[in-house]
């Protein structure tokens, strides 16, 4: 196989990577649907999965290699990754701190939750 | 212009596409956060649990992964300068990609009839706006593949329309990729409250 065939891929190439597709999609639907694992452990699962699809199509339908050929394709995906990143976590960092004023709780609790996450003491009127 | 000039050209093109596909994901995450951050705000309506049914968008998902194999695969014939091929692929593609746009297009009407449109709650106005951005993007690259094959039937497998049908592949993989993560955290996180 030439540089270039390697660099443009295969049929081969392109239906390991529909193949490995087709499987992730397929336990992240199981998963997802059956009662086999709840809460954050099923949550975290499911990013796996769909992280794991990601790097798969990266590689096997974008021909993102490990080359010098692809290097600045790497350092632009990098950049939006932590774009992304920040965007995504960034905002349910601060949406969460920010809805203990949409939450309808009593008063007393919501003073309990900024206390404790915040450390702040409310005065007492 | 000599064979490696162009050559270098079209790699820069096909770069600087890159690089706007990286800036249309910035685009997506800030609809994700946006939908992370309401997911849970569904003003006393229907949450995710009960509004999607997840065989169907299992269908939909597998639609789209299929067609963004057979753009591999119609890129590859281009590549090998095998015209039919080229038009055999991407006609299935563009099939398997209208069956998803149908789909999706059908969801959204019948959740629109139900009353559970994106006026309903902020859960519903992040969740249209999220999927509903990814299917015009989607509809775009509809278009434009009608357009290049309508090109290569006339003119065949030019330089010119091979470096525009690369772009269009990487186009139409990058959005299967998106929709890895519109599954995972509208549908399967949606169903898994």
């Amino acid at each position: 196989m030439t540089r270039s065939e390697n660099n443009h891929g295969t049929v081969r190439s392109y239906s390991v990577g529909f193949g490995l597709s087709i499987i992730l999609t397929l336990v992240a639907y199981y998963a997802g649907t059956h009662t086999i694992v709840h809460g954050w452990t099923l949550l975290y699962g499911l990013a796996a999965l769909a992280i794991a699809q990601l790097f798969v199509q990266l590689v096997f339908f974008l021909h993102l290699s490990r080359g010098s050929e692809s290097r600045w394709n790497r350092t632009a995906l990098s950049f939006a990754a932590m774009v992304v990143a920040i965007l995504v976590f960034g905002s349910l960092w601060i949406m969460k701190n920010l809805s203990y004023d949409h939450e309808h709780l009593p008063s007393s609790y919501q003073n309990q939750v900024i206390v404790k996450d915040e450390g702040y003491q409310p005065s007492n009127h | 212009m000599s064979q490696t000039t162009e050559q270098t050209a079209t790699a820069k093109t096909i770069f600087g596409f890159w690089v706007y596909l990286m800036t249309d994901c910035v685009l997506f995450a800030s609809l994700f956060a946006s939908f992370a951050v309401l997911r849970f705000s569904t003003y006393g309506g229907s949450a995710g649990n009960e509004l999607f049914s997840m065989p169907y968008v299992l269908v939909e998902t597998m639609a789209l992964l299929f067609s963004s194999y057979t753009a591999g695969l119609g890129l590859l014939a281009a590549r090998r300068g095998n015209k039919r091929q080229v038009l055999g692929w991407f006609a299935v593609t563009m099939l398997l990609g209208l069956m998803f746009l149908t789909m999706e297009l059908s969801e959204f009407h019948k959740l629109a009839v139900e009353g559970n449109s994106w006026r309903r709650s902020g859960f519903l106005s992040a969740f249209f706006t999220l999927v509903g951005t990814h299917g015009a993007h989607i509809t775009t690259g509809l278009i434009w593949m009608a357009v290049l094959l309508a090109k290569i039937w006339q003119q065949g497998i030019t330089s010119v329309n091979l470096k525009r049908l690369t772009m269009l592949s990487m186009f139409w993989h990058f959005l299967d990729i998106i929709w890895i993560f519109i599954f995972t955290i509208v549908y399967l996180f949606g169903v898994n409250p």
